[in-house]
């Protein structure tokens, strides 16, 4: 089995980053040790994003330029998003029992997270009751855009509708209030979780490339063997 | 058999015969609307569902959730959206059902109408059929729950309105996707739900609002996301649906 | 010299590496009339739609009065196509679905046009019935009315002889002879022999996505014809 660069670079950061954040660095004074699933949740959650985003552009750039290749990276990224979007969801409430008290309150980014997952979930469905090539990525690349427009919407509106998620730490105009040590890592833990990211889709892409050449492979036999019958 | 036909030249055969100027996007729009609504009043067959579901969920919904425990202004916006959403998504499902028997589909896109025009057309159809569902099932609420909706029957009106708006654009779109595949039942809800999640949002929370009796400015707010969300929908919608249609 | 009404140079049209139609070349002008014989599975069906505008070449080219298709509506506006599918909507009445038609093409006085339409095919007394309660042949010929009731200047028609009895048969032709002479170009996919190599002037056999012969006017005699067809489509089997 050939083992990539990045697959070597990706998992060593990943690991890096964990023995960093396991042994390096202090726990939140009031979270307990619980709190370090914050190395996990977060870059998930912004993983989950980026592949969504990756999804919404290729889906655009399929209609505009009908390389089938847009098809496959928009697909390899909506199964490695749904991953990341599934880790959220369980990285989450596994934080939110002990420290607010209940598995799941309703939040609004882990509410908006849910939503996103269900958008995922439909995509893949789609992709996988279509048959035609041709069909499975235009449809879906028409999801992919329809989902760029509108989940900004849903965002917005689970937002008005609950707030509750502790206030975004980093990205405050003044000063982060976190503590260096631990802004390191968390800034860390979004780059090693972004070359995983990079990592899983460029191996399902490379899946995705291989099962097509299989497929006209197929066809191509069929084709011939029906001609000479 | 020797062919001595002489065609008449071009010129002359092209005078006799009439040019007529193809219907554009708004006006193959009415035309399909006017057709789809003719086809629902020959069967009756998606209204009357989607009616009988809904006046049955309301039933339902009330036994469900006992008035006299939480008060019915509590209730009966959740449930009156709830089961806009479901009885929507039932009509809905008929929206390109009627085009396949008898490849009626392909005369439309051989007809030299603009797809979007088709779109917008049976979208158009579509709101007709929610609004004509909610015409009956918010009265019917407003009765079964013994809750007052006379005095924010305008605003109510509006919210109603603008969420059909959303609900038909992304619906008719995801409706067209569906019916191709061998899942349908399934497809259209689970794509179309989680794109519902705002307009439910919006409109159930400013109709409870103005059923608390808040002045019709305090949901401005939840009327302006719906509204941008509609805009948002009809146009992104209308724009990808010829892509599923070429071949 | 205008250009001519159908112009197609090796057209070919591939469904993944299935060639349905595979470099078919072919003129037609004003008051020619193809009868498009073959074996199912040939193509023909295929280049119909392309010359429909319901597909889009994958190489080669195809035109309706010099314009590509498949083009906008201006050119989808001259086409008429007619299929052993119906295109009918079952519950509304034979006037209802052709005067849509009508409109679908800007007809300017649809339900007149409508009711000459369903009048040449001799559908009138059933106009006012609703379609899912007429006869196959019955709505055959509403379809046909349908077609051509915005006077196409080109015809397309994919087995339109399909369940119609010995009367909707003849007013059929009596329909394409009358369009022909009009000037109209017509393509007639038909198993029918008979009925086409009387209407046509031209006549090719379409065998595996390209075509296997083709007559122009004049074109052979039935029997020569027939002996023909046979030997090719037997080998194609």
């Amino acid at each position: 089995m050939r083992v990539s660069k990045l697959a070597v670079i990706a998992v060593a950061s990943v690991i890096a980053v964990y023995i960093r954040a396991i042994f390096f660095t202090p726990a939140d004074v009031l979270q307990g040790v619980v709190q370090k699933i914050l190395y996990v949740h977060a870059p998930s959650a912004w993983v989950a994003f980026l592949a969504f985003g990756l999804v919404a552009i290729t889906s655009a750039l399929y209609l505009w330029l009908r390389d089938p290749k847009l098809d496959y990276i928009a697909a390899s990224s909506a199964e490695v998003g749904l991953v990341f979007t599934s880790v959220v969801l369980v990285t989450g409430p596994l934080w939110a029992k002990p420290v607010w008290g209940a598995y799941w309150t309703w939040d609004a980014r882990l509410t908006f997270t849910l939503v996103l997952w269900f958008v995922y979930v439909g995509y893949l469905i789609l992709r996988d009751a279509l048959d035609d090539r041709d069909m499975r990525a235009r449809y879906s690349a028409v999801l992919g855009i329809i989902g760029a427009a509108l989940v900004p919407f849903i965002h917005l509106s689970v937002y008005m509708f609950r707030t509750m998620h502790p206030m975004p730490v980093l990205l405050k105009p003044s000063a982060p209030s976190m503590p260096p040590v631990m802004t390191v890592t968390l800034v860390s833990s979004f780059v090693a979780f972004t070359l995983l990211y990079a990592w899983l889709l460029r191996e399902r892409y490379q899946l995705e490339l291989e099962r097509e050449a299989v497929a006209q492979r197929e066809m191509t036999r069929s084709v011939n063997a029906e001609s000479l019958a | 058999m020797p062919h001595n036909i002489s065609a008449p030249p071009p010129e002359q055969y092209a005078l006799s015969r009439p040019t007529y100027t193809p219907p554009g996007v708004l006006r193959s729009a009415l035309i399909i609307a006017r057709k789809d609504i003719q086809v629902e009043l020959r069967t009756r067959s998606t209204i009357f569902s989607a009616l009988t579901f809904a006046v049955l969920a309301l039933a339902i919904s009330f036994f469900a959730w006992d008035p006299t425990a939480v008060g019915p202004t509590d209730l009966a916006p959740g449930v009156l959206w709830v089961i806009f959403t479901f009885s929507g998504l039932l009509s809905l499902h008929r929206s390109f059902g009627g085009e396949q028997p008898t490849r009626a589909a392909d005369a439309l896109i051989a007809a030299p109408i603009e797809q979007e025009g088709v779109f917008l057309g049976k979208a158009l159809a579509n709101l007709v059929f929610i609004a004509a569902i909610q015409i009956v099932t918010v009265p019917a609420a407003a009765l079964l729950y013994n809750v007052s909706m006379g005095p924010i029957a305008l605003p109510l009106a509006a919210i109603v309105l603008a969420a059909a708006i959303g609900l038909v654009a992304v619906g008719t779109l995801f409706s067209a996707m569906a019916v191709t595949t061998r899942l349908a039942e399934l497809l259209l809800p689970l794509l179309a739900l989680p794109f519902f999640v705002p307009i439910v949002i919006c409109a159930a929370q400013a109709t409870s609002k103005l059923l608390a009796g808040r002045p019709a400015a305090d949901v401005n707010g939840y009327l302006r996301l719906l509204v941008t969300f509609d805009i948002v929908a009809v146009v992104v919608c209308t724009l990808t649906y010829p892509s599923l249609i070429e071949q | 010299m205008p250009p001519p009404t159908l112009l197609a140079t090796h057209l070919t049209r591939t469904f993944g590496p299935r060639r349905a139609v595979a470099g078919v070349s072919i003129e037609l002008n004003p008051g020619d009339c193809l009868a498009l014989f073959g074996p199912n599975g040939a193509g023909k069906t295929t280049l119909l739609r392309l010359f429909g505008g319901l597909l889009k070449p994958t190489s080669g080219t195809a035109s309706i009065d010099g314009i590509p298709l498949p083009g906008g509506p201006q050119v989808r506006a001259k086409v008429g196509l007619l299929s052993h599918h119906t295109m009918l909507y079952p519950p509304l009445t034979a006037r209802e679905n052709v005067e849509f038609s009508a409109r679908l093409y800007g007809v300017t006085n649809p339900r007149q046009a409508a009711h000459a339409a369903l009048s040449t095919l001799g559908a009138l007394d059933y106009a006012d019935t609703s379609v899912q309660s007429l006869s196959r042949g019955m709505q055959q010929r509403v379809s046909i009315a349908r077609a051509i009731v915005h006077t196409p200047s080109i015809v397309l028609a994919d087995e339109p002889f399909t369940g119609l009895d010995a009367s909707g048969a003849a007013a059929l032709s009596a329909v394409f002879t009358q369009l022909r002479d009009s000037g109209a170009t017509l393509i007639i996919v038909t198993h029918n022999l008979d009925e086409a190599l009387s209407l046509c002037t031209h006549a090719a056999i379409m065998r595996r996505g390209r075509f296997a012969r083709l007559d122009t006017a004049p074109i052979p005699r039935l029997a020569e014809y027939t002996a023909l067809y046979k030997e090719l489509s037997v080998d194609a089997a």
